[in-house]
């Protein structure tokens, strides 16, 4: 097993997850490409922990599961209430938060 | 007084002053002493200014409590030094302890100990706040500013007799002062036309004597609190008398108003009569054995302070017999309107109580208040008999008859109803009170004016400048910057990966350098 290509592929996805919560306006849609980058990362600590031969990249892993779990259920919270008071899911809408 | 509204406060005033007045006579300590002090001066501030709707009478309050401050500064610094010195402000250990005390320190001790009592007793240079008190009810003026509070500091004298008896230097500042401030008191009664002013003057020039008496050192303590008592008795009865007089003239203070009260206020003029009979010196009245005994100690100290006291007892006649001609002998100076009546016997059985005791109170007091009070003075005093005469005795009663008779010759015809203007530079420096009050304004009120200033304007300027200039380039700046964040979710996000890159960056390069 060449670890490489899990990193590559592991670069790539978080990429991804980056350009997409820079790029994209709906909050649902940001808020996935943030879950991407954590997979990514995951993706990551896994490949590690194979390459180093000890179970603590995998722990890691499991935590960093357990943290987005919990932020999924604050988030889509947030986000549908930010729905329900605007009518609208775009995070550039919800800029009053400011100077 | 009887239908004044805030009677009730006026009496807990007086009580206060009373419990601090008792608390001060009865401390075994410097420090007790000074609560005591304090109070005094909070009551006498709180009376002097019951009338507050008055102007005059609330800014002679806050003149006499800041005067009186300047003489509590002295005592402060006293108190410190004993404490500095002897490691405790008790009377006991600090007459235990006094003989052995450093001259230096001894001096030092007396002259702040001076300031104090000057500040108290309206000494001066403290003098000019004793004349404004008399914007208080009459009462006040015979209880706290003539018999009681106003001889604290002559007391505060006689109590430090251990530590004066160290100080040549500071003994006989405080005779001086006592000397200067019995001819000046003097000097401002015979000037004056308000009968409480005389009063208060002539309260002045007395204090003066026990001061005197005080600075002869163990010769004369105990004749300072002789005249303290006998003083207290017919000076308390002349001010009661005088507001008797007041409340039969619709409250009117001026002398030249009045005339002829003799047959219209019968009760006070006798009793007034008495206390002017023990001020000036009558033979066998009261002050006839406390000043004649203080006059003949200074004598025995220096001719010079003996003859000023002397000279000091005449003047008292003459502006004794000037009061008691201007008010009740002559003829009727009344204002349209003014019926004068015999005051109730609430306001006339305390004056005859006080005359009887002024009459009779040298003679009751005469013969053992030297010995009773050597514990406290120091020294036993050798007792004058009660019918003792001296040259000195026969040349001060030579002085005042002359002082009565001149006071009865000036005013024996038509009183002018207001005071002829005068050329005199002593009449006219009698009537602005020495210039008192010119003196300290242009030596302390004008210089601090300035000074304050200037430090406010350092203040505003300097200070408040450099704080607020700070202040204000951080707003500047901060205003710039808050634009940064701008409420929009992704530019955060940009702003993070971007922060994310460069910590990346400065990492792998790190490594690779």
């Amino acid at each position: 097993m060449n670890p490489n290509d899990y990193l590559i592929l592991s670069a790539v996805l978080f990429s991804i997850g980056v350009l997409g919560f820079l790029l994209r306006r709906s909050a649902l849609v940001a808020f996935m490409s943030i879950e991407l980058m954590l997979n990514a990362t995951n993706l990551a600590m896994v490949a590690f922990s194979n390459v180093n031969g000890n179970l603590d990249g995998q722990i890691g892993a499991f935590f960093v599961m357990v943290v987005a779990a919990a932020e999924v259920v604050v988030g889509l919270a947030i986000i549908v209430t930010i729905f329900r008071t605007r009518r609208s899911a775009s995070v550039d809408n919800a800029n009053l938060l400011k100077f | 007084m009887a239908h004044d509204e805030r009677r009730r406060r006026f009496f807990a005033y007086l009580n206060l002053f009373i419990t601090a007045m008792l608390l001060l006579v009865l401390a075994d300590n410097y420090l007790v002493l000074f609560f005591g002090w304090e109070g005094v001066g909070l009551a006498s501030y709180l009376l002097i200014g019951f009338w507050q709707q008055r102007n005059s009478a609330a800014v002679a309050a806050k003149k006499a409590f800041v005067v009186n401050r300047v003489g509590d500064i002295g005592l402060n610094l006293a108190i410190f030094t004993m404490l500095f010195q002897f490691g405790s402000s008790a009377f006991v250990d600090v007459n235990d302890n006094a003989a052995s005390l450093g001259h230096g320190w001894a001096t030092l001790i007396g002259f702040f100990l001076l300031l104090a009592a000057c500040g108290k007793s309206a000494q001066v240079p403290l003098q000019s706040w004793l004349l404004d008190a008399m914007e208080g009810p009459t009462p006040v003026s015979a209880l706290i500013h003539a018999a009681t509070m106003v001889t604290a500091g002559v007391y505060l004298i006689v109590r430090s007799h251990a530590i004066f008896a160290q100080t040549p230097a500071a003994t006989l500042a405080v005779a001086i002062v006592g000397t200067v401030t019995l001819l000046f008191g003097a000097w401002i009664g015979t000037a004056k036309d308000d009968i409480k002013k005389v009063l208060a003057g002539s309260t002045m020039s007395q204090i003066g004597y026990m001061m005197l008496a005080a600075g002869l050192g163990p010769l004369g303590a105990a004749f300072a609190i002789f005249h303290l008592l006998t003083h207290g008795f017919f000076k308390a009865n002349m001010f009661l008398g005088a507001g008797s007089v007041m409340h039969g003239m619709n409250d009117d203070v001026n002398m030249r108003h009045y005339g002829a009260l003799r047959r219209a206020m019968p009760a006070t003029f006798l009793t007034f009569a008495m206390g002017y009979l023990a001020i000036i010196g009558f033979p066998f009245t009261a002050g006839y054995y406390s000043k004649d005994h203080i006059i003949e100690a200074a004598f025995t100290r220096s001719w010079v302070l003996g003859l000023l006291a002397m000279i000091g007892a005449g003047v008292t006649a003459f502006y004794m017999t000037r009061l008691m001609v201007m008010t009740y002998a002559g003829h009727k100076r009344w204002l349209e309107g003014v019926h004068p009546h015999e005051s109730p016997s609430v306001m006339t059985v305390p004056l005859w109580i006080l005359a009887a005791l002024s009459l009779v109170g040298g003679l009751l007091l005469n013969d053992w208040i030297g010995g009773w009070l050597a514990p406290a003075t120091g020294a036993e005093v050798e007792h004058a008999g009660l019918l003792h005469v001296s040259v000195i005795g026969l040349v001060t009663l030579l002085l005042v008859a002359v002082g009565v008779f001149l006071g009865w010759w000036f005013f024996r015809d038509e009183i002018p109803a207001t005071a002829p203007a005068s050329r005199s530079p002593f009449t006219i420096a009698g009537r602005h009170d020495l210039y008192g009050d010119a003196f300290n304004e242009a030596v302390f009120m004008r210089p601090g004016q300035v000074l304050v200033n200037g430090v406010d304007r350092f203040d505003s300027g300097v200070i408040d400048g450099s704080v607020m200039g700070s202040a204000s380039i951080v707003a500047g700046a901060s205003t710039v910057v808050r634009r940064v964040q701008n409420g929009y979710v992704r530019s955060y996000g940009l702003t993070m990966v971007l922060g994310t890159v460069l910590v990346g960056l400065v990492l792998i390069l790190g490594q690779m350098g």
